[in-house]
């Protein structure tokens, strides 16, 4: 209990002195985590519409394979990617390894599966509704996807903030393939399992209290950049 | 002015699903002028024509054909369904969708769609989000989106079902106007007398086949069947 | 000010600044535990101009990594990986930096009474006997090997114990954490144990045997393996560590006014 209120009593100055260590771990932890939420949007959101306004043959395998890499362990997706990016490995010529490049392609992979199942489970459900009036409508297949995606951004929002929220909170990919180095590839997280390594609690505690702001902070600046126009509810 | 649709022909059409058959075999031919009314019990396959005739039912046998090519066919015709469907976007952004999706500019699209949105007196309500109007706006807003394409050919799956006399009134004055614009109108009702006003030929759909297939004075003034007869008088057909 | 967030959010992802020559040294957790790095590295950076970015792992993945030449070079604490290393044709040499030791730590009730244990086989002899709990690391890392070897001596093999013995299988905080948790005994380096913010009621129990000594080399990964490697950048932090100063540094090191290691490099 003293560690809870210890490690409080730490984030509050770490975060009032503006601590340059932190700043700094902080700010690569949104730089990486933002940027591979940015890409794995890209891939999830198109695919999930796609999946539920297209009957193709391996659509159904497609869905379950999706929902089955939903709760692969971070650990091995990181020991994939390492095997892929080490010297040794196919990709080892582009030395990304143990760089924060590194860390986004194996976040990317984490989230993408989450993104677009949470994405296609709604966006299915809106296909439901609007099936016959686009068919009706003569909408080829990429306007189908398009209106979809437009009219189901909500949803869609939620679905990618539930992908930032894993992606910032991870740390067995990253630790993995960035190594956690000092001043290149430490980040909240694998900062907090070095100090609690140190049995430092406190101090990993005042880190986690950091992280769980920086969640909601985000969270609320990614719904308040979505707000539309009106006071929309849809 | 493009090439004629009409006639529409139908030989032996039949839809199934689930190894139970909606609607047909039907044979029918349908000619250019005015406005064909479908009436028939519940469940008798009045949706299920109307949607194979518009071609989002695909059919399990039997052949359909427009005098024109298909594609074009399907461009140049629309449709309003019994319970609309609202498009999670503003008023003024639904009516426009359809100009949209055929590449009209979002400027002209949404000017077009202001309009119609006066029209059927939705104008002050542009930027609303059209899923929260009423019952009746909400059908009103599903025909200005079906007609803005101007289309040649407007199917109506009972648009004032569910509607109260003001909408239902303010419904029809639009369809007459369009009808008398030269649009073709088929439409399925429950409501007699809306039958009866509107109504050119008559189509009586029983069990999912054609029963009875008149001109309207005919077939309100007597009709040739004991089903229809029964029908009219208000009594439970099965 | 959306703009302005979006802006930030944008520059945010496209910054990645143009550094200083980097090299990458793979470091046991250890050696980082102590603390000693964080005296090094900001005189390595100001002596050589080197950003020297360290890797923290166990033994078995810093060698790995080394094999694999996903870093420049390796600093360990495990001499026949070493030699396997070396062996392998993966390092081009090693070299001898340091040394510190490792220690006995237990509850401060100490049931085993290793306390008055004449040598660490002695005390490995009287906790198996009395089958009081103990932490392994159980990570194939340094320490880990040693705890087996110190094992080995004492004529015990692990495979064979009772639920008393927990391989956690974790680095050395981790496994600390373990042993302040469950009341156990465990080996730690002197460096880490003394580093530990969480000691709880263990207590330091045994220390100074000789086999206990732990000593660090230097071994840079082989360019004829991996011509990629950095060999100059890793020869000009060799001649560091092995300089005069950082033997200063390195024997003037102290946690609570007790020196961790003792520098031994041949200059």
């Amino acid at each position: 209990m003293a560690d809870l209120l210890d490690g409080m009593v730490r984030a509050f100055w770490l975060l009032v002195t503006l601590d340059r260590d932190l700043v700094e771990i902080t700010l690569r932890s949104l730089q990486v985590t933002l940027t591979a939420l940015a890409i794995a949007a890209l891939i999830a959101l198109p695919l999930a519409a796609l999946l539920s306004v297209r009957r193709f043959r391996l659509r159904r395998v497609t869905i379950a394979v999706l929902n089955a890499l939903m709760g692969l362990p971070p650990v091995v997706v990181g020991l994939i990617v390492y095997v892929f990016l080490s010297r040794s490995g196919p990709l080892g010529v582009l030395g990304l390894l143990f760089t924060p490049t590194a860390m986004i392609i194996a976040q990317v992979i984490i989230i993408v599966p989450l993104i677009a199942s949470i994405a296609h489970q709604s966006l299915r459900e809106l296909w439901s509704d609007y099936h016959d009036l686009l068919i009706s409508m003569n909408a080829t297949q990429s306007q189908r996807i398009k209106a979809l995606l437009w009219d189901g951004r909500r949803a869609l929002l939620t679905a990618a903030l539930a992908g930032f929220g894993r992606a910032i909170g991870e740390v067995g990919a990253i630790m993995v393939v960035g190594g956690n180095i000092d001043h290149a590839t430490r980040v909240l997280t694998t900062a907090i399992a070095l100090e609690t390594g140190k049995g430092d609690f406190a101090m990993a505690l005042g880190l986690g209290f950091v992280l769980i702001a920086l969640a909601i902070a985000v969270n609320l600046a990614i719904h308040w950049l979505g707000h539309t126009e009106s006071e929309g509810r849809w | 002015m493009a090439e004629p649709m009409f006639p529409l022909v139908a030989e032996q059409a039949q839809v199934r699903r689930r190894g139970k058959v909606l609607v047909g075999p039907v044979d029918l031919t349908l000619q250019g002028q005015g406005t064909t009314i479908v009436i028939g019990p519940n469940g008798a396959g009045k949706t299920s024509l109307l949607k194979m005739l518009h071609g989002i039912l695909r059919m399990n046998g039997g052949d359909l054909r427009w005098a024109c090519p298909m594609a074009e066919a399907q461009r140049r015709q629309a449709f309003v369904f019994q319970s609309p469907v609202m498009m999670r976007r503003s008023v003024v952004d639904n009516i426009a969708y359809p100009l949209q999706l055929i590449g009209t500019k979002r400027k002209e699209a949404r000017a077009r769609a202001a309009a119609w949105a006066e029209r059927i007196s939705l104008g002050d309500a542009l930027d609303r989000p059209a899923t929260l109007l009423s019952g009746g706006e909400r059908q009103k807003l599903a025909l200005a989106r079906a007609l803005i394409r101007e289309p040649d050919v407007l199917f109506l799956d009972e648009p004032c079902a569910s509607l109260d006399g003001r909408a239902t009134r303010e419904i029809e004055e639009i369809l007459q106007q369009t009808a008398s614009e030269g649009t073709r109108l088929i439409m399925s009702t429950h409501n007699m007398g809306q039958a009866q006003r509107l109504a050119d030929e008559v189509i009586f759909v029983l069990q999912g086949r054609i029963h009875e297939f008149s001109p309207a004075v005919e077939f309100f003034s007597g009709p040739r069947t004991a089903q229809a007869k029964a029908f009219l008088r208000g009594d439970i057909v099965e | 000010m959306k703009q302005m967030l979006l802006g930030a959010f944008a520059s945010l992802m496209l910054s990645g600044a143009a550094l200083a020559e980097e090299m990458k040294l793979a470091v046991t957790t250890s050696f980082h535990n102590s603390g000693l790095a964080e005296v090094l590295l900001p005189e390595i950076k100001a002596d050589l101009d080197l950003d020297l970015q360290l890797l923290v792992v166990g033994t078995g993945q810093a060698i790995r990594l080394g094999e694999a030449g996903d870093v420049d070079a390796i600093l360990v604490h495990s001499q026949r990986a070493e030699e396997k290393f070396l062996a392998g044709g993966y390092g081009s040499h090693r070299r001898e930096i340091m040394y510190n030791d490792f220690v006995f730590v237990g509850p401060g009730s100490d049931e085993a009474g290793i306390q008055e244990a004449k040598d660490a086989a002695a005390a490995l002899q009287s906790i198996a006997e009395v089958g009081a709990p103990f932490v392994s690391r159980g990570d194939d890392s340094g320490t880990h090997k040693k705890e087996l070897s110190l094992w080995a001596a004492a004529n015990l093999d692990p495979q064979g114990f009772g639920a008393w013995y927990r391989a956690v299988g974790a680095g050395m905080g981790a496994a600390l954490n373990t042993a302040a948790g469950m009341e156990a005994y465990i080996i730690a380096d002197r460096a880490s144990w003394l580093n530990f913010g969480n000691k709880g009621n263990l207590k330091l129990l045994f220390a100074g045997d000789p086999v206990l000594f732990n000593q660090y080399a230097y071994l840079p990964v082989s360019s004829d393996k991996h011509p990629h490697v950095k060999t100059e950048l890793a020869q000009q932090l060799e001649a560091w560590l092995t300089s005069d100063k950082a033997r200063d540094l390195i024997n003037g090191y102290q946690i609570e006014g007790e020196a961790l290691f003792v520098f031994n490099a041949q200059q």
